[in-house]
């Protein structure tokens, strides 16, 4: 039998980067709160059929004793017990408005994480080239970002959108290409204070080639910046595929979008507020999360910044 | 300074030539046959033929780019499809609403946020602060049409039949007429030229033109229908604002020249309003800037919720009606203006911070 050395007295382990940063931002009030909202949305989005009570398209008319936006019945509020509950009300189509809000999680989600991904990996390819590279090729590169962000992004995915035609597909298309030269910009700053720094000329000298360069060594540093930007990007991605469904060029009725349902049911406002009020709610709450994991975020990766 | 104002002019070339081959490649992207994108599915062979010929789309692409370069140098947009009109003159008729609703929801924020920054950094992590600061966060998380329809609600309906209601659309009430200052003061002005769109730019934007007029009555109708779009349109750069002035003014009250000029028996606001607050001023200059975009944004969304005839709610009637040029048209526009906004935010650090020299 053999024996393993006995541990020292003293923990002596290197501890990594991400663990400081992940133990930081554990201590991070917005970032403690954000997480939570957005573990509890990923939860609803991923159970969302056990979780509402309704099908989201279902038509409720000749099934149920429901009217046609209906305010909402919640039975420990003195709605009386023989009406079914809906906690939310009912929508113009005769519909839960509750199930389609919980069904929405999971389209605003996959929207703000599809378009984030994808501009993200534009934008970083872009933005290494354009730093590591430098020159005529990044002149090219970076203009081109200029010209893209001289547009108020809304008004450029509009204007996309208007041309390649409404639907959802179009609507994360436009908003991924909008997003994407921020990216590029924070890659580019980030590998062109790395590439000249020791520790990568010490690889260059040992005759690493390029793509190991950019990927092992520059790439990994550059990351606390972007993952930082991505998260806060999710969240305006989100805000900004919401107002193109309410304009009805994003998402296309039936779908449980939320931007949608209030689109579709805003003039109701005065008569069936509920309709404008839980929808809005949802998208207000989703985007806080990520707006307020990303500002925690932020101060756990740089402490420079921490006031 | 004048070298250096020429040089960024110089340098907005390049980035001004981009968005006219951007917005130009845009119309070319519309996918289909865009006769009949233009005219509408019914049309024939030989009315689109001479369509082509008409819009010059037989020539090469890169003379196309030229011919759209040098009309929109001259100020032609093109014809709006649905109203067969020139496209400036539609914008130059609908710019003076939003650049009024924009204006004053960029006053509301910014004569509301920076106070409430300085009041948040002051009294750091006071019940103020964390009350701010939470606000501030569910501001910027708001979806302005959302916060618009909600405004609505509140003020018209549950407030109705007290003193705090507003009307929850338009630019005035029925009946109201604002008559442009220029006929009030009975000038003789020809319906054309440069002069006449100055006058009736200004004319068009009622609190201004009523101002001019001293009407007071159709100043009163015209700021309570601005109140609540202007109410909407504000939350966002409100929020933003507030945030950056309490961390710039954070990081300048911690400065050494603080606490000394406390320690010299200066008065608490005198230090934190003439020392403190216009060190603090460059971010919250350069925040207010970028707001220009998130407001011509946020103006498509708020007008379309308040049937106010801006622009933004041109654009979404254009969107509806695929009116393709107007939407080109107002693209152009917008980006325009958002460039020499943003210059002139890079000129004004001058002014702000002495210490910086444009050279």
């Amino acid at each position: 039998m053999t024996t393993t050395p006995s541990a020292p007295e003293t923990d002596i382990r290197p501890v990594s980067l991400w663990r400081i940063t992940w133990r930081r931002l554990l201590r991070q009030r917005s970032a403690q709160v954000g997480g939570a909202i957005l573990l509890a949305l990923v939860f609803i989005a991923v159970f969302a059929p056990v979780l509402a009570p309704y099908d989201p398209l279902e038509v409720l008319i000749g099934k149920e004793d429901v009217r046609k936006r209906e305010a909402p019945c919640i039975h420990l509020l003195g709605c009386p017990p023989e009406k079914p509950q809906h906690i939310m009300g009912i929508d113009g189509n005769f519909r839960d408005v509750f199930s389609r809000v919980l069904y929405g999680t999971r389209v605003s989600l996959f929207v703000g994480f599809t378009t984030v991904t994808f501009a993200i990996v534009a934008g970083t390819l872009l933005g290494a080239i354009s730093g590591y590279a430098g020159g005529w090729v990044d002149n090219v590169i970076m203009r081109l970002m200029d010209v893209l962000m001289a547009f108020p992004s809304l008004l450029l995915a509009i204007a996309i959108v208007a041309v390649l035609g409404r639907g959802l597909q179009n609507a994360l298309l436009a908003i991924a290409i909008v997003s994407t030269p921020v990216y590029a910009r924070v890659v580019r700053a980030s590998v062109l204070s790395l590439k000249e720094r020791e520790f990568v000329q010490a690889s260059r000298a040992l005759g690493a080639s390029h793509a190991h360069i950019l990927l092992r060594r520059i790439l990994p540093n550059a990351l606390p910046p972007l993952i930082v930007q991505g998260t806060l990007g999710v969240a305006s991605a989100i805000l900004d595929a919401a107002a193109l469904s309410f304009l009805g060029l994003g998402a296309q009725p039936p779908t449980p979008e939320w931007g949608t349902m209030l689109g579709t049911e805003r003039n109701q406002v005065f008569t069936a507020p509920h309709l404008v009020f839980f929808p809005g709610l949802a998208i207000m709450i989703t985007v806080l999360a990520f707006n307020l994991l990303g500002d925690g975020l932020r101060d756990a990766l740089d402490p420079r910044l921490k006031s | 300074m004048l070298q250096y104002t020429i040089r960024r002019l110089l340098l907005s070339i390049p980035v001004l030539f981009g968005i006219l081959l951007v917005t130009f490649m845009l119309a070319r992207a519309i996918p289909g046959d865009p006769c009949k994108a233009m005219l509408g599915e019914k049309a024939t062979p030989e009315v689109c033929e001479r369509f082509y010929e008409e819009h010059g789309l037989n020539d090469p692409l890169p003379t196309q780019f030229a011919v759209y370069m040098g009309k929109v140098l001259r100020g032609d947009l093109g014809q709006s499809i649905r109203f067969s009109r020139p496209v400036a003159i539609i914008i130059l008729e609908r710019l003076p609403t939003t650049v009024e609703l924009s204006l004053a929801a960029l006053t509301l924020a910014v004569a509301i946020g920076i106070p409430l920054g300085i009041v948040s950094a002051v009294y750091r992590n006071s019940p103020v602060d964390v009350g701010t600061m939470v606000l501030a966060n569910a501001g910027v998380s708001m979806p302005v049409y959302w916060l618009g329809l909600i405004l609505a609600y509140t003020f018209a309906l549950l407030l109705k039949d007290t003193p705090f209601w507003l009307p929850p659309a338009g630019r005035l009430s029925a009946g109201v007429v604002a008559h442009p200052f220029y006929e009030v003061f009975g000038w003789d002005v020809p319906q054309e030229g440069a002069r006449y769109f100055l006058l009736e730019f200004i004319a068009n934007m009622y609190v201004v033109n009523s101002i001019i007029t001293r009407d007071w009555a159709v100043l009163k109708d015209a700021l309570q229908h601005l109140a609540l779009p202007a109410l909407a349109l504000s939350t966002i750069p409100l929020s933003i604002i507030a945030r950056m002035t309490r961390s710039s003014m954070l990081e300048v009250l911690r400065q050494d020249y603080i606490r000394a000029a406390r320690a010299k028996g200066l008065r608490r606001h005198v230090v934190i309003l003439k020392h403190a607050l216009r060190n603090a001023l460059l971010p919250i200059v350069t925040i207010i800037g970028l707001q220009v975009g998130l407001l011509f944004s946020g103006a498509v969304l708020t007008e379309t919720i308040f049937s106010f005839a801006g622009v933004g709610r041109m654009l979404f009637e254009a969107i509806t009606a695929r009116d393709y040029p107007v939407i080109q048209g107002f693209t152009v526009v917008i980006a325009l203006i958002y460039v020499g906004v943003n210059l002139l935010v890079d000129l004004s650090y001058v002014f702000v911070d002495p210490r910086i020299r444009l050279d």
